[in-house]
């Protein structure tokens, strides 16, 4: 069967919703406008007013009453209208969010999933362009997932919702409309992907691509074409940027000997420069260990 | 001794309030005994904490509450311990009436073990149930103070949450931001501005193109509150309060009051105000003087009594000072403590790449179940 990204964010929601009264939207046009790109779309009629709440175009507020209502004991899902604009929000995140659990020693954790379209989309120019998956996947304290297909994106939103740490969902606006083929498994109310886990999504033994979100489709291309050479490339699509699994790519350099990260994000200090580091810090980089 | 007595408050401000809340109120002496013992609690920790701070047992940030405590004291006597209250870094005395020990409050500031955040959080996150902190980011709590209202409603219960924030945060833009969604979604929420007079050095006057700040809210209902006066921060908030139990909330309350320290520890305080300002306040305002002259003149309580509360206050803040002098820091293997509630990985990664330390569970939140 095949599933859209969107259907399957829209399908994770609803079924969390009727798992567990805790859970609730809000966020910009998310309810009565069936939110800005359509992944809430149909949950305002199911559910109401008191579960799909459309707030103001005021991010910093909502951010931070979507954090205070975790701090109380719901499960929030906060709807980005883009990435873009959580910046806005941004010390709500980080500040309130995601040092919360450590600076109260434990005593109060912030149950809540901060979602939205994340990179670059089509000619919107720079303010509407970018990646914040380097700039999430930095602070400890967060968890930040960075789906690419529609069983990633339904498997990762069910546990995102049921984790009790803030999670930091990355989705990709030009995915949404995209229709994966799923298992039967897949679309089982219980099916759930472990957070900070990769999954390789092509194996080869020539070289290693390590890649996240909608470049996981550009190596998988890539990928295709050069078997058609004769070399076979291992993709791995991480899933999660923070925790990152370190032990995939290793394990897959150290077959391979050849390594190329692809993201949509800026190269300075990017999740590519950070899976660099960790190879170098690495035991498939030295001998010597 | 009597056993109530009655006293007449200055009037209150109202801001599209149809009624206002009685400047005629009744004290009844166990009360007056109990404000007087909290006011005098949290006058002596804060100069406890004063003294540990100069002879450098706290490091990093120590922001005094001394001259405010009729603010904390009236409005934790009109609520419930199922309401919520969430403050700004000012809070010592808030986390005290709350719950937290005094050695819970102290050991926090010196970094120890016995500290109620086992001194991860220091001066201005302390956290205790239905208690959300203390929080670093000025305004920052405001927004959360509405969503932990919005999570009461949710719930189904009557129970109200009091945002604190003070002169200065009172611009900030997320505020307002709050102010709106929590009227557009009728949400139990008191806004609390506690009116210092200053944020940090610049007075409320150079900050705030309005200083009145009970009107702040605009299409907000607000009441502003004489907050040298216990009974009268006790009575204002006890009538928007009930108000908000029915539905009515959201509400602005200014509580006018006072600061004797600076800002924080590495400000005297007296480069922006004089020191005449700040006498003339500790000596025909100070919240403790003038209520502890109100409840003897009218014989509520005798002075033996208030003595030897002063005495069993001095011991027990003596006490915790020994303690948050004594106790041990906690180890380094908790500093890798509690970054995750389900952490993921076993180990986090420490400042070289050959030193992994292990991710260890402390406490266990208070807020949801595991």
């Amino acid at each position: 069967a095949q599933l859209t990204v969107r259907d399957a964010l829209n399908s994770a929601m609803d079924e969390e919703m009727e798992r567990d009264e805790t859970v609730f939207i809000l966020g910009e046009e998310v309810a009565q406008y069936d939110g800005a790109y359509k992944v809430s779309r149909g949950l305002w009629k199911k559910w109401g007013d008191k579960r799909v709440i459309d707030t103001p175009i005021t991010e910093i507020g909502f951010a931070g009453i979507a954090v205070g209502a975790a701090m109380a004991g719901l499960r929030p899902i906060c709807e980005f209208m883009t990435f873009n604009f959580a910046m806005q929000a941004i010390d709500h995140i980080i500040n309130s969010g995601a040092k919360t659990f450590y600076m109260s020693a434990g005593n109060v954790a912030v149950p809540i999933v901060f979602r939205g379209p994340n990179g670059a989309a089509s000619g919107v120019a720079a303010q509407h362009s970018q990646c914040f998956g380097a700039w999430y996947s930095h602070c400890p304290g967060l968890k930040v997932v960075s789906p690419y297909s529609a069983e990633d994106c339904r498997g990762l939103m069910k546990q995102a919702i049921r984790d009790p740490d803030p999670v930091v969902f990355l989705e990709n606006e030009l995915l949404y409309g995209i229709a994966f083929d799923v298992s039967d498994e897949v679309k089982s109310k219980d099916f759930v992907i472990p957070l900070g886990k990769a999954k390789i999504e092509r194996t080869g033994d020539r070289i290693t691509l390590v890649s996240h979100s909608k470049s996981v489709g550009t190596c998988l291309d890539a990928a295709k074409e050069l078997a058609a050479q004769g070399v076979e490339c291992e993709v791995i699509n991480l899933r999660s940027l923070r925790p990152l699994d370190e032990e995939t790519i290793i394990r897959s350099v150290m077959k391979t000997n050849h390594l190329v990260t692809v993201e949509g994000g800026w190269p300075q200090s990017g999740i590519g420069a950070e899976i660099c580091a960790r190879i170098i810090e690495s035991m498939s980089s030295s001998s010597s260990f | 001794v009597s056993s109530s007595a009655n006293f007449q408050l200055k009037p209150f401000k109202l801001h599209k309030l149809e009624d206002s809340p009685d400047t005629e109120v009744t004290l009844q002496r166990d009360d007056a005994l109990k404000y007087y013992r909290q006011m005098v609690t949290i006058r002596r920790m804060e100069a406890a904490a004063n003294a540990l701070y100069k002879d450098k047992s706290v490091r990093g940030f120590c922001h005094l509450y001394s001259g405010q405590e009729a603010v904390a004291v009236g409005l934790e006597n009109s609520i419930r311990k199922t309401d919520a209250v969430i403050t700004a870094y000012r809070a010592h005395g808030w986390s005290w009436i709350r719950g937290v020990s005094l050695t819970g409050v102290l050991s926090e500031l010196t970094g120890r073990r016995s500290g109620c955040a086992r001194g991860k959080g220091g001066s201005m996150h302390m956290y205790n149930e239905n208690f959300f902190g203390g929080n670093g980011i000025v305004g920052a709590q405001v927004p959360l103070g509405a969503g932990i209202a919005l999570a009461q409603k949710y719930k189904g219960t009557d129970a109200v949450t009091l945002a604190l924030y003070g002169d200065g945060a009172a611009n900030q833009g997320q505020v307002f931001e709050a102010y709106n969604m929590s009227k557009l979604w009728s949400l139990p929420v008191i806004f609390v501005c506690e009116n210092n007079g200053y944020g940090m050095g610049t007075s409320a006057e150079r900050a705030a193109a309005s200083t009145e700040y009970y009107s702040r809210g605009d299409y907000i209902p607000g009441l502003w509150v004489d907050g040298m006066d216990v009974l009268a921060t006790r009575e204002g908030t006890r009538f928007l309060v009930d108000l908000c139990r029915k539905g009515k909330g959201p509400f602005v309350m200014e509580v006018a009051t006072y600061r004797y320290h600076g800002h924080s520890m590495s400000d005297p305080g007296t480069s922006y105000r004089t020191r005449e300002e700040i006498q003339e306040v500790r000596q025909t305002r100070d919240p403790i003087t003038s209520f502890k002259d109100k409840i003897i003149t009218t014989d509520l309580v005798t002075i033996e009594e208030l003595k030897t509360i002063d005495n069993e206050i001095k011991k027990a803040v003596d006490d915790a000072v020994t303690i948050a002098r004594s106790d041990p820091e906690i180890g380094l293997e908790e500093l890798y403590g509690d970054v995750y509630a389900n952490p993921l990985e076993e180990t986090i990664r420490g400042i070289t790449p050959f030193t992994e330390h292990k991710h260890i569970k402390v406490n266990k939140p208070h807020n949801i179940q595991l």
